[in-house]
């Protein structure tokens, strides 16, 4: 089936460098992401994993065209939409429809001074996706409904609810527009361990539902685990592996995607302190200065000097599964 | 058998606010032995970093210990005053917060933060001398020219590293307890790996007891010899790190660990929460706090708080569930008999 599964996104050596003044005339950039190239699939969840500062929210918002690429090329459902080559640069509002975004922290995405029914509101009014008054309502109480709160809520204000519930209004305000495309961002982080797992359920509910694509952005790997069908794992910007989740995370191949998996405690006591554990030496180099070549050669324990020199490509090891490693090149 | 180092008895704490009493820990007791690893899990708002803040003297006004005791090596911690409580802080317990960002002071080196601890303890230290322990001490948490950073200011540091110069802190004046409040939850998980570790190794070294704060359940099961899970101020289940996680006896419990992806699983199978929302304490419930969200719930359960059980050797419970089971037991064994 996959042969004729459709791409829906399809980005190729997307790259954003965010400027920082160093001093008169002199710029230097914040190589935030480094030509990533991946593409999703209709219907399916892409999880994003990796450590804070590894360019995955910036790489989600770049895609959304939140932030303007540098460079790099983004097509949606056939349409190209950025092309930093050809100079192509479209008017995204009607994409706005299509994609939405769901954010990390519930309580500072929602306007404080609006209430609830408003926050639903203003994105159809932006879009005109209704025909009078009362439709409206009808609209924001049924999305309401949808995402397991009532139409009383409507009349609330983000404070009088709690976080699980906040994020519920974040998630209902980005079904309002009726998206085929939602980037999730962290969307479960700041919430408690026992409320997770309901958004997690009611996101997956909802992708059989209306048959959403997401993109799924998180650092918990066993929750991206749980809930996404390709796993991409990103290192300083790039991206160093990716394949199917549960092959990802049984046969992990990259150095880095191995030792993040090692570092994962898991609520075993006796399986996590038998297993074996690789640990890094240092941290994470800045994005400002980044190593040259593969980006993991600093903490690499296999690094050579190629690795030093020469930046590794993300090729096909066994189908379905990419790394970017040169150490596996030679077996 | 050793002495409990702590103890902690029937504990309440509340803070008073405008709008009404809040019982943040509402009667948990539990102690800790030398060598001891006791890890307290639970969500926010259950009550979990402020009795540890209360073992310490750092409760801040609304709050106020309102009954209960707590016990250091034979002595009444309550009753200290605020000299006595200087002494305790950093020579007998040490502690580590969250965010090592917010917990250091940027305008001194960590050097200087380091001497300060030590220099507070021992007046008759010289500089020389303090400094020196100061560059051991960072050279045992792991920090590498440990010389050269003992004179940078923290902003210098990465997380990690500010990280394990308070380790280095809580611990100069060799505790004989230290607390960690969430000591890894702003880390990244390859860091975090390095900081789990390196806590292994030093307590190994030590020897100190360490009561370790968290709501991640696989951070505990790394590193705790001994767990309390709390909900809404109390302590719902306590025991052995293999108890809980193999033979979990409370439903709040067993929710968390069903409502958790695990990356040992084979297959995907669908995650089962625990409803609901959690306890409001201005408002809690009349009788199991866990009660209104239990799959369990009965009608004594929205009425009484249930007693703590024990269930196994070591390991207690609060669950009416268990007196039910209990009873139904002790009836079977009459029938026999008769």
């Amino acid at each position: 089936m996959s042969e004729e599964r459709k791409k829906l996104v399809e980005v190729e050596k997307l790259r954003k460098y965010f400027p920082v003044k160093a001093g008169f005339l002199k710029t230097n950039y914040v190589q935030a992401v480094q030509d990533v190239s991946l593409h999703i699939y209709k219907g399916e969840t892409l999880g994003l994993v990796g450590e804070s500062g590894c360019g995955k929210t910036t790489f989600g918002r770049t895609l959304l065209q939140l932030y303007t690429p540098t460079s790099g090329k983004i097509v949606y459902d056939g349409k190209t939409i950025f092309d930093g080559e050809k100079g192509i640069h479209e008017n995204m509002h009607p994409y706005r429809r299509k994609m939405q975004l769901i954010f990390q922290d519930p309580s500072a995405s929602l306007d404080p001074r609006m209430t609830v029914g408003e926050i639903i509101g203003e994105a159809l009014d932006i879009h005109k996706l209704y025909q009078g008054k009362k439709e409206r309502q009808d609209r924001i109480n049924e999305l309401l409904t949808q995402v397991g709160l009532n139409s009383e809520h409507s009349n609330r204000f983000p404070h009088e609810f709690s976080g699980g519930q906040q994020q519920r209004v974040g998630i209902a305000r980005a079904l309002a527009v009726e998206p085929e495309f939602i980037v999730c961002d962290e969307p479960i982080s700041a919430l408690d361990v026992s409320i997770q797992s309901q958004v997690v359920n009611m996101l997956e509910d909802l992708q059989e539902q209306i048959g959403l694509t997401y993109l799924f952005i998180a650092h918990d790997l066993s929750v991206v685990r749980h809930i996404s069908n390709r796993i991409g794992v990103m290192y300083l910007g790039c991206l160093v592996e990716l394949a199917e989740s549960y092959e990802l995370c049984a046969h992990p191949i990259h150095p880095y995607a191995q030792t993040l998996l090692s570092a994962v405690p898991m609520a075993d006591p006796v399986k996590t302190r038998s297993r074996h554990r690789i640990l890094l030496e240092g941290d994470i180099p800045s994005p400002l200065n980044p190593p040259s070549g593969c980006r993991f050669h600093t903490r690499c324990p296999y690094a050579t000097e190629k690795c030093s020199q020469q930046m590794p490509e993300l090729k096909e090891y066994s189908p379905g599964h990419y790394a970017a490693c040169h150490m596996l090149d030679k077996q | 058998m050793s002495e409990n180092l702590l103890e902690v008895k029937d504990l309440k704490v509340s803070f008073f606010t405008p709008a009404g009493e809040v019982k943040a820990v509402d009667g948990i007791s539990y102690s800790i032995k030398e060598n001891e690893v006791m890890g307290i899990v639970g969500e926010s708002g259950s009550g979990k970093s402020v009795e540890a803040y209360s073992i310490m003297g750092l409760l801040q006004q609304p709050g106020k210990v309102v009954g209960g005791s707590i016990t250091f090596d034979g002595e009444d911690v309550l009753s200290y005053n605020k000299e006595q409580y200087r002494e305790f802080r950093g020579q007998k317990a040490g502690m580590i917060f969250q965010n090592p960002m917010t917990c250091l002071n940027p305008v001194y080196t960590i050097g200087d933060q380091l001497m300060e601890a030590l220099r507070c303890h021992d007046k008759s230290i010289s500089k020389q001398e303090a400094k020196k322990r100061a560059i051991e001490m960072l050279e045992l948490v792991g920090i590498n020219n440990a010389d050269k950073r003992v004179d940078q200011y923290p902003h210098e540091f990465s997380g990690g590293m500010r990280q394990r110069a308070m380790i280095a802190m809580a611990m100069i004046c060799h505790p004989r307890l230290l607390i960690a409040d969430e000591p890894t939850t702003a880390l990244d998980v390859t860091i975090q790996a390095q900081i789990l570790e390196l806590m292994k190794d030093l307590q190994k070294k030590t020897g100190m007891a360490i009561i370790f704060i968290t709501h991640n359940l696989g951070v505990v099961a790394e590193i705790c010899d001994r767990v309390s899970v709390m909900y809404a101020g109390h302590i719902m289940e306590q025991g052995n790190v293999n108890d809980i996680f193999y033979s979990p006896a409370h439903p709040y419990t067993k929710g968390l660990l069903r409502s958790m992806p695990n990356l040992g699983d084979e297959e995907r199978t669908r995650l089962i929460p625990i409803e609901g929302t959690p306890v409001d304490l201005l408002d809690p419930p009349k009788g199991c706090s866990f009660g209104p969200r239990c799959e369990h719930c009965m009608k004594v359960c929205l009425t009484k708080k249930p007693p703590l059980m024990e269930v196994g050797e070591g390991h207690i419970s609060a669950c009416w569930l268990h007196v039910k089971e209990m009873q139904e037991q002790q009836k079977a064994a009459k029938e026999e008999k008769a």
